[in-house]
C-alpha cells in the first residue's frame, strides 16, 4: 500500500505523516491541492495544518479545492481516507463526514497528550487495536469541539461509528480528559461505509518512543492490514 | 530642502546627526534619502549605542560558521555536515500597543531571519516580561502576546518549544517580547544575504507592500509615552499562511537550487530600505530600485512610503541573471508573487527611482555608517544602597511550609503549562524534551545528535549589579541546557534596556555586556547573533535591565536526554553547593523580593566554579550515572525539589538534611551553580560522590523519591498540596 498525502497551501503535517508512515513501512507521495488524480489502492491522508489559512472557518475553503472531487470519488468506491486535525475539519466541511468541529470550549488552542479509546476493533482503522487499551496520542488544535445533532449522534453511536473517544487512564470518558468539549468525548468518527476516518488527535506524532509514544502506529497498521484483506 | 523638527522627529534623528548627514552627503538630502538614512541610523537598525560595546563579546569559536552581524542569524556547526542557525529578536514596542499582532509579527520576523539563511526553522522560544497580572492592562497584554505567539507559530507549523516569562512592576505597560528561532539544515545549503554580482536582478517576493509599519524601526527607538497608542499604524499585521508558503519556497530554493541565487534577505525593520542597503553593503555593490515596480496593496503610495513600509512576509531574492526565470517560476509554483524591482550595480550607490525620476542617490556607505555613541555610564546611586542592606538583620522565615506553597503559586514560579499548551510544541516530530523542563531538546532527523535550547535572564540580578547579573543570566541558560545532558555551544542575546542617553542606563548596558562576555568566555559559548532593544521606558520609569540570553546546546545521543522527572526509588543529590546557605544568597531572590517588595542584596557567581559544576554534570551524564537533573535556581532548593517531586509524582524524604541557622536562605536562597540530580542506585551515587570529591565540588544526598510528602529539613508538605499551588498558580493570577 502507498499513501497519497494531500497538501493544501497551509498544510504542515504532511512531513510528519510521511515520517510516521515510513516508520510502519509505507511509502508516500505528496499530492498538491491542484491535482485531480488518486489511485484506487492509495491510502489518502489529509494532514493537519491551516489548509487555506482558515481565516474563515477551518476547512471551509479547502472543500472547493480541485483535489476534493477526486477524494469524493475515492471514498465512494471504497478507497481509504484518513483526515487528521485540519483534515478532519476538511472532511466534515466537504460532507464526507457528518457534524462540525467548533472552537474548543476553552476558547484556546490546546496542545497536549490525550488518551484515546477505540470504540471497537472492527473498523479498518482500529482492527489492530485493543478496545480496552487507551492509546497515548497528542492533540494540537483550536477547533476540535465535535458537534452533531442528536439524530446524527444516535446514529453514530448505534452503528459503532465513533472511532475514538477521549478517556482517562482507566478508559472512562470524563470531562477532564476532554481537551475541547466535544459531544460524547468524540475524538474521531467514521463514515457509514467505514472507509473514511476523521480524527482530531495526531497519530503521526505518536510514532516513536523517542517522542513520547508510538501508539499511533497501530492505527496505520490497522489500515495496512485492512488493505491487504480488501 | 529645509528640514523642520517634525520631520527629524519622525525619523528619530537629532540636529547633530542631521548635520553629520549633510557633511557626509555634501548637500541636503531628498525626502527619501532622509527616510533611508533615518531608518538605518535609528537605534533599532544602527545600534548606535550598543555597537560600540559589541567588540567585548567573544564571537569566535571552533564551531562558529558566521561572524556576529555578518548575516541575518548566527550559524553553528553541529558536526556530520549539519548546522544550526539561531537568533533572538525583540518586538517590545509593537507588543506594548497591539499585543497580538506585535507578538505575532515578532515570531514571523525571526522566522524569516532563519529561512533567509536557507535553513528550515524547527523551533521557536519566547522570552517574555510583563507587569504584575493584578493590573488589567498587564493581563490584556499578557493574553494578547500569548495568543499572538500561538496564532503565528501554530499556523505556520513551527513548534514553540520553550522560553520563559517573568513578572515585575517595571515592565508595566512596557512588556518584553523576545522571540528566538532555530533552524537546522545541511551546511552546504547555508545561504548568504548578499547582493553580489552587478547586473543581477533584485526580486521582491511575498506580500504586496502597504502602508503598515512605516517608521516601525524609528518607533522602536523612542520611549513609550501617552501618545504611543497613536503609533498603532506603525505595528504590522501578520499573515502566517503566506509566510508558510514563503518558507517552503525559500527552503526549496536553498536545498535544491542554491546555485541559482547570489543572496536571500528578509525584509524586517525599515523594510526594503534596510534589506536592500544591507545586502549591497555585504557584497560591496550598489542597488538600483524602481519603486514603481513594487506591487502594492494600497493606492497612491509615495516612494518614501514604499521604501519604509514594514509590510510583513516579504523577502528580497538576488538570483543570478541566467536563473531569473527559474527563480520566478519556483516562487509562482508556490503561489507567491515575485517581481523584479531593480538591479545590482557596481557603483556603490543606493539609487531609488520612481519610474523616470530619481528620488534618492547616495553612497551605500552613508546609511551603513551610523553615528556611534559609546555609552558614558554612571553607576546608579541605589546600587550601593541596595547592596549594603543588612540581610542578616531580616527575621528568618516562621512558617516554611506556607512560604514554600506561596512561592510555588506565585506567577514567577508557578507552572507555565497554561501558556505552553496554547502553543503547538510538537509539530515536525522533533521535540524530545517538551516544554516544562529546564530546556527543550530536539532531535535532528538523520543524525543521532540533538540540540537543546533555553532562554534566561533574571532582571533583578542585573538590576542589583549589572555585570554579575548578566553573567548569571548566561550561566543559568547554560545550566538549563546542561540539565538535559547537552553541552552549551553558543549564545544569542537580546539586550533590553531603558533610554541609553541616561547615564545610569548606559552603565547598566555597558556592565551587562561585560558580564555576558565574562560568562561566555568562561563557558566557551561565543555570542553569534543578537539584537538590542533600548528605550524601554514609560512615564513611570525604565524596565529592569534585561539582557535575555538564548543558549544553544548539543547532545551527542539525543535518546539520552535528561528530564526533571526521575523514577520512584531514585536518590536525589544536590551538586555545586552545601545545603546550608547564608542570608547573602537571598539577594534578589523571589522569596526576598516578594517579602520586601523591592530589590536588596548583591548577587554572586564564581564563574570558574560554575564551569566545573557544569562539567561534572555533563561527565556524570556521559558515564550514564544520571536519571534526571534540574537547575536549582528560582525559589531555591525547596522550590527545585518540589518541582522534581511534581515531575516524578512522588515525595522525597530529605528531613535529615542540615539547613543551618538561616532557614530562609537554605530553603529559598538563590545561590548559583547548583543542580539537583537523580541517580538510580547506590553504585551510581557513590560514583558521583567520588567524582565530585575529586573535583572539589560539594555534593549532598538529599533523599529518595518515595512516599507522598516532601520533607526538607523542618519543611514538610504533601505533594498534592504542592501540586495544587504550582499547577494553577498562574491561571489563578490571571483570573483573580
Amino acid at each position: 500500500m502507498r499513501a497519497a498525502i494531500v497538501v493544501f497551501p497551509g498544510t504542515w503535517s504532511d512531513g510528519d505523516c510521511e515520517w510516521a508512515l515510513a516508520q510502519v513501512g509505507v511509502e508516500s507521495r505528496r499530492v498538491w491541492h491542484r491535482e485531480t488524480e488518486l489511485d484506487r489502492d492509495e491510502l489518502v491522508v489529509l494532514p493537519g495544518g491551516f489548509s487555506y489559512g482558515d481565516y474563515l472557518r477551518c476547512g471551509s475553503i479547502a472543500r472547493f479545492s480541485p483535489i476534493m472531487q477526486a477524494i469524493h470519488d475515492h471514498a465512494a468506491v471504497g478507497g481509504f481516507v484518513i483526515g487528521i486535525c485540519n483534515g478532519f475539519q476538511v472532511l466534515c466541511e466537504a460532507g464526507l463526514l457528518p457534524g462540525v468541529l467548533m472552537r474548543n470550549d476553552s476558547l484556546q488552542f490546546r496542545c497536549q497528550d490525550s488518551l484515546l479509546l477505540p470504540a471497537n476493533s472492527t473498523s479498518p482503522f482500529t482492527r489492530e487495536l485493543d478496545s480496552t487499551q487507551p492509546l497515548r496520542v497528542p492533540v494540537s488544535h483550536g477547533e476540535g469541539n465535535y458537534y452533531a445533532d442528536d439524530v446524527t449522534l444516535d446514529e453514530l453511536e448505534a452503528s459503532g461509528r465513533v472511532a475514538f473517544r477521549y478517556v482517562n487512564e482507566s478508559g472512562d470518558p470524563t470531562t477532564e480528559t476532554n481537551p475541547n468539549g466535544s459531544l460524547h468525548n468524540i475524538a474521531g468518527i467514521l463514515n457509514e461505509a467505514g472507509n473514511v476516518l476523521g480524527m482530531m488527535p495526531h497519530p503521526e506524532r505518536a510514532c516513536e518512543a523517542l517522542l513520547g509514544s508510538d501508539d499511533g502506529n497501530a492505527i496505520w497498521r490497522s489500515v495496512i492490514s485492512a488493505a491487504v484483506t480488501v | 530642502m529645509t528640514v523642520d523638527e517634525h520631520t527629524l522627529t519622525q525619523v528619530a534623528m537629532s540636529r547633530e546627526e542631521y548635520a553629520r548627514l549633510l557633511d557626509m552627503l555634501d548637500r541636503e538630502p531628498t525626502e527619501v534619502e532622509l527616510g533611508i538614512v533615518g531608518a538605518l541610523w535609528s537605534e533599532h537598525c544602527g545600534y548606535k549605542h550598543s555597537r560600540p560595546l559589541f567588540h567585548h563579546f567573544p564571537s569566535e569559536g571552533e564551531l562558529v560558521l558566521t561572524k556576529v552581524g555578518e548575516e541575518n542569524a548566527g550559524a553553528i556547526d553541529l558536526g556530520d555536515g549539519w548546522c544550526a542557525v539561531f537568533k533572538m529578536e525583540s518586538h517590545n514596542h509593537p507588543s506594548a500597543i497591539e499585543p497580538y499582532e506585535g507578538a505575532a509579527t515578532g515570531v514571523g520576523g525571526i522566522l524569516r531571519d532563519i529561512f533567509a539563511m536557507g535553513m528550515r526553522p524547527i523551533a521557536l522560544l519566547d522570552s517574555l516580561r510583563f507587569g504584575p497580572l493584578t493590573e488589567s492592562t498587564n493581563r490584556h497584554l499578557f493574553n494578547g502576546v500569548v495568543s499572538g505567539i500561538g496564532g503565528y507559530g501554530n499556523c505556520i507549523g513551527v513548534p514553540t518549544v520553550g522560553g520563559e516569562v517573568q513578572f515585575d512592576e517595571s515592565y508595566s505597560g512596557n512588556p518584553l517580547v523576545n522571540a528566538m528561532a532555530i533552524g537546522v539544515g545541511r551546511r552546504e545549503h547555508l545561504l548568504s544575504a548578499s547582493a553580489a554580482g552587478p547586473g543581477n536582478p533584485l526580486v521582491l517576493v511575498g506580500a504586496d507592500t502597504g502602508r503598515d509599519g512605516i517608521h516601525g524601526a524609528t518607533f522602536a527607538s523612542v520611549e513609550l509615552d501617552g501618545k504611543s497608542d497613536e503609533r498603532r499604524p506603525a505595528v504590522q499585521v501578520g499573515n502566517p499562511f503566506l509566510e508558510k508558503l514563503l518558507l517552503e519556497a525559500c527552503v526549496e530554493l536553498a536545498e535544491q537550487h542554491g546555485d541559482w541565487i547570489e543572496g536571500l534577505q528578509d525584509l524586517g525593520a525599515a523594510g526594503l530600505t534596510s534589506s536592500g542597503v544591507e545586502a549591497a553593503d555585504r557584497a560591496g555593490t550598489g542597488i538600483d530600485i524602481d519603486v514603481a515596480l513594487v506591487p502594492r496593496r494600497e493606492q497612491q503610495m509615495t516612494p518614501y512610503e514604499v521604501m519604509l513600509s514594514e509590510s510583513q512576509e516579504r523577502m528580497l531574492v538576488i538570483p543570478k541573471r541566467e536563473h531569473l526565470e527559474d527563480v520566478l517560476t519556483l516562487f509562482r509554483r508556490w503561489e507567491i508573487r515575485a517581481d523584479v524591482i531593480g538591479v545590482v550595480t557596481d557603483d556603490g550607490m543606493v539609487t531609488i527611482r520612481d519610474g523616470d525620476q530619481v528620488v534618492a542617490h547616495l553612497p551605500v556607505a552613508i546609511p551603513t555608517d551610523p553615528p556611534q555613541y559609546p555609552p558614558e555610564g554612571v553607576r546608579p546611586a541605589e546600587l550601593d544602597r541596595w547592596q549594603s542592606e543588612d540581610l542578616e538583620a531580616l527575621p528568618d522565615v516562621v512558617d516554611e511550609n506556607a512560604a514554600l506553597l506561596e512561592l510555588l503559586a506565585c506567577p514567577n514560579i508557578a507552572s507555565r503549562r497554561s501558556i505552553y499548551r496554547q502553543y503547538d510544541h510538537q509539530v515536525l516530530n522533533n521535540t524530545v524534551v517538551l516544554p516544562g523542563g529546564d530546556a527543550a531538546v530536539l532531535r535532528i532527523k538523520g543524525s543521532t545528535r540533538g540540540i537543546a535550547a533555553a532562554t534566561d535572564c533574571n532582571g533583578r540580578f542585573v538590576g542589583l549589579e549589572p555585570r554579575i547579573g548578566a553573567a548569571i543570566a548566561v550561566a543559568e541558560a547554560a545550566r538549563n541546557v546542561v540539565a538535559t545532558g547537552a553541552r552549551p555551544v553558543a549564545v544569542t542575546d537580546c539586550l533590553n534596556f531603558g533610554n541609553p542617553d541616561k547615564p545610569e542606563v548606559a552603565y547598566q548596558l555597558e556592565q551587562a555586556v561585560l558580564g555576558i562576555s565574562d560568562a561566555c568566555r568562561a563557558l566557551d559559548t561565543p555570542v553569534v547573533s543578537g539584537n538590542a532593544s533600548l528605550y524601554n521606558e514609560t512615564p513611570h520609569g525604565q524596565i529592569l535591565p534585561t539582557p535575555s540570553i538564548g543558549m544553544l546546546g548539543v547532545i551527542e545521543h539525543v535518546e539520552t536526554a535528561l528530564r526533571i522527572a526521575s523514577n520512584v526509588g531514585d536518590t536525589l543529590l544536590l551538586i555545586g553547593a552545601e545545603t546550608v546557605q547564608g542570608s547573602a544568597t537571598l539577594a534578589g531572590s523571589e522569596y526576598l523580593t516578594t517579602k520586601l517588595g523591592r530589590l536588596a542584596g548583591c548577587p554572586m557567581i564564581d564563574l570558574d566554579h560554575e564551569v566545573r559544576v557544569q562539567e561534572l554534570v555533563l561527565v556524570a551524564h556521559q558515564a550514564g550515572l544520571l536519571t534526571a537533573a534540574h537547575d536549582c535556581a528560582d525559589g531555591g532548593l525547596a522550590v527545585t525539589l518540589a518541582e522534581m517531586c511534581l515531575a516524578g509524582d512522588a515525595g522525597v524524604d530529605a528531613s535529615a538534611v542540615d539547613l543551618g541557622p538561616r532557614l530562609d536562605a537554605s530553603l529559598f536562597g538563590e545561590a548559583q551553580s547548583r543542580f539537583i540530580v537523580a541517580v538510580a542506585d547506590e553504585v551510581a551515587a557513590l560514583d558521583l560522590e567520588a567524582r565530585a570529591a575529586a573535583a572539589d565540588i560539594p555534593v549532598t544526598r538529599l533523599g529518595k523519591m518515595e512516599g507522598t510528602r516532601l520533607r526538607l529539613g523542618s519543611a514538610d508538605v504533601p505533594v498534592d498540596d504542592l501540586r495544587a499551588a504550582y499547577e494553577y498558580g498562574l491561571e489563578r493570577a490571571l483570573r483573580d
